[in-house]
């Protein structure tokens, strides 16, 4: 993993040092909230319906031991004792106090973490696949290129007041776990001939106006990224609208000016960069993929796994949900559930990331991810160990077996905590995953996403089904989207017809599941396999109960 | 031409916790929405709006929430106001675990 430089701390000590003084002058009455509240955003502070939320980058959803105590010492010392994992890799804080959240920075300054450019219109932590380094699918590590493009892109003066936010998603595997084709600039690792070079996804994203990306370069070496990446950057910094914020995204402007023309002005911007790096990206990722060299992976028995495996049905259980499959074949990736039926999907508790970090620092090498479906990863877990991290996560609360299925639901805080929402999300994702944990087994591979308003965070377009909550008149409605997908094939679901007030969503659910589960081709069939293959007619037709209707027309 | 005036509340974010604030009748700011002042007139709600808004260096965001009359006092209209009166439904915080939250 990537360790702070000298040049990293001292940056951090005087930027938090600014806003220590920043703070104090707004406490003072020197600045004025208008005056205030740039600066506080440009440092991960908002203002939220209840209390200010801090929001803390997690890079590339790595972190190592220590780096996560010190999550739960700020959740417990500072906000109430926990915290709350999001679609973007970060973590937030949901009850700090103006005067503490100084010293909340210097405290994840001391392990190497800032909220810095978590807010604004600059680019957003690069998210990347949570299996980064530890897949069996994985061509190569992503997070050197990750860790690159933090660097370039931290501070970085150009880019610091773009026409909107900008989000970078990168993946190293052919099968797509960091949802690329809905960012800014997704990027996928390829290979051509032997070299290793990436797919440029460019102008996806979900929110009120939801694109899945297209392809800039179909391969890009990969010693052009850093001057290409900033070519694009710099050509959307230009072109970009500026006039109208719900058209100031990317992709609105390689919608308004064509694919083919955005790569013309990139590529002709990237002519001149690629001469003035001279070569200086190539130095500094060389030393980053030295810092990210895989661990030392144990050769040891692994009969105390297939023992486990044979005799304990909860732990078999476990296995056949929460593990996937890991570049050592001893080696297990194991998913961390934060959906525990009723709980509040990304939040766990000071106590629990405690647990995560003693049982990364004991048995994984030290390192966890957070996923963007807001749960945590030990990705370098010895098959042998399982037994005992799975018993230590049974203690926590942290064994639900439910990953990829229909209680593993993505879901934005909504308007129990969020100032933009315009419906609940939380309570939902609750409901949902109590009503149907009976049957989630025989349900399968299914994902539910809730966004609170239009603006996705809960990826509700990328669901299998979506649902997405809107104020209607006065009251929480909730639409429901059906087909959609964020992975490799991702696809953007198509709205099933109008929506449903709040008691009535978890029936519209099950008419959904029940219509499935009597239309597939036997188990092996999942939910957005059979929707592919039947099409959205028959589950609109379960939905709003017009089969009957429909067949006699 | 306006749109009528509805009875309102003035609410804010308190600048310190960022915890929800209103108006009350005597002037001060009270965490509980029940003890707010109900506006009746587009005219006096407008300058206590500005009055709040000159007053940086306590609130954050003063604005005017439509809310109707009840036993207990004022109560909100719309559900965004309810949270902002009671706090999130997931966890016991906010208002409700402070005794601010009348029913």
């Amino acid at each position: 993993m990537y360790a702070y430089s000298t040049f990293d701390h001292q940056f951090l000590k005087t930027r938090n040092a600014q806003f220590r003084a920043q703070v104090e002058r707004r406490i003072s009455g020197a600045l004025t909230e208008d005056e205030f509240k740039p600066l506080r955003l440009m440092n991960g502070l908002y203002l939220q319906l209840h209390a200010y939320m801090l929001r803390v980058a997690i890079p590339y959803g790595t972190l190592h031991s220590a780096q996560m105590r010190q999550l739960a010492e700020i959740a417990e010392r500072w906000d109430k004792g926990y915290g709350h994992f999001t679609t973007r890799q970060n973590i937030q804080f949901n009850w700090p106090r103006l005067r503490d959240v100084p010293d909340m920075l210097d405290a994840l300054a001391e392990v190497g973490m800032h909220a810095i450019q978590t807010s604004g219109n600059c680019v957003r932590n690069v998210t990347a696949d949570h299996f980064a380094g530890a897949a069996a699918d994985e061509i190569a590590d992503p997070r050197p290129v990750a860790e690159l493009l933090r660097q370039w892109s931290t501070d970085h003066p150009e880019f610091q007041f773009l026409p909107r936010k900008f989000k970078i998603a990168i993946t190293g595997s052919p099968n797509d776990r960091a949802v690329t084709r809905a960012h800014d600039i997704g990027l996928r690792m390829v290979t051509r001939d032997g070299a290793q070079g990436y797919e440029v996804i460019i102008g996806g994203g979900l929110g009120r106006t939801p694109v899945i990306g297209k392809v800039l370069a179909e391969f890009l070496p990969q010693d052009d990224l850093l001057p290409y990446i900033e070519a694009i950057l710099s050509t959307y910094n230009s072109f970009g609208r500026r006039d109208n914020k719900y058209k100031a995204r990317i992709k609105i402007m390689v919608n308004e000016l064509g694919l083919d023309e955005v790569r013309a002005r990139v590529d002709s911007r990237f002519k001149t960069l690629r001469a003035e790096w001279g070569g200086a990206d190539q130095a500094v990722l060389h030393d980053l993929r030295a810092a990210f060299a895989p661990p030392a992976f144990r050769s040891a028995p692994t009969a105390a796994y297939d023992a486990a495996y044979a005799y304990d049905p909860v732990f078999r259980s476990f296995a056949d949900t929460n593990l996937a499959a890991h570049r050592h074949p001893d080696y297990a990736i194991v998913t961390i559930s934060l959906k525990a039926h009723g709980a509040t999907p990304g939040d766990a508790t000071a106590a629990q990331m405690r647990v995560m970090a003693d049982l990364a620092a004991e048995f994984g090498h030290d390192e966890l991810r957070i996923s963007h479906e807001q749960n945590v990863i030990l990705p370098h877990v010895h098959k042998s160990d399982l037994p005992r991290v799975h018993a230590t996560l049974q203690a926590a609360g942290l064994a639900t077996a439910n990953i990829g299925l229909i209680s593993d639901i993505i879901a934005c805080p909504g308007m129990d905590y969020c100032a933009l929402a315009t419906a609940r999300s939380i309570p939902v994702a609750q409901d949902i995953a109590q009503a149907f944990r009976a049957r989630e087994l025989d349900i399968g591979a299914m994902k539910i996403k809730i966004s609170g308003c239009i603006n996705a965070c809960g990826h509700h377009h990328v669901g299998h089904i979506g649902i997405l909550g809107l104020d209607r008149a006065g009251v929480e409605n909730y639409q429901i989207t059906l087909g959609g997908d964020g992975t490799e094939t991702a696809a953007l679901g198509e709205r099933a017809g109008p929506g449903f007030a709040y008691d009535q969503i978890i029936p519209a659910i099950d008419r959904l599941v029940t219509a499935y589960l009597a239309l597939r081709e036997g188990a092996e069939e999942s939910f957005i396999d059979t929707f592919r293959r039947l099409g959205p007619k028959p589950f609109k037709d379960a939905l709003y109960q017009t089969g009957g209707r429909a067949d006699a027309a | 031409m306006s749109r009528a005036f509805l009875p309102s509340v003035l609410t804010a974010n308190d600048l310190f916790e960022g915890d929800v604030v209103y108006l009350t009748a005597s002037g001060h700011w009270s965490r509980a929405h029940g003890d707010a002042l109900l506006f009746q007139d587009a005219a006096a709600a407008g300058e206590a709006l500005a009055a709040a808004q000159a007053q940086p260096a306590r609130l954050v965001g003063p604005y005017l929430a439509p809310a109707q009359s009840g036993p207990q006092g004022p109560r909100p209209v719309h559900f965004r106001e309810g949270f902002r009166a009671r706090g999130p439904s997931n966890y016991r915080y906010g208002k409700q675990a402070q005794g601010m939250c009348r029913p």
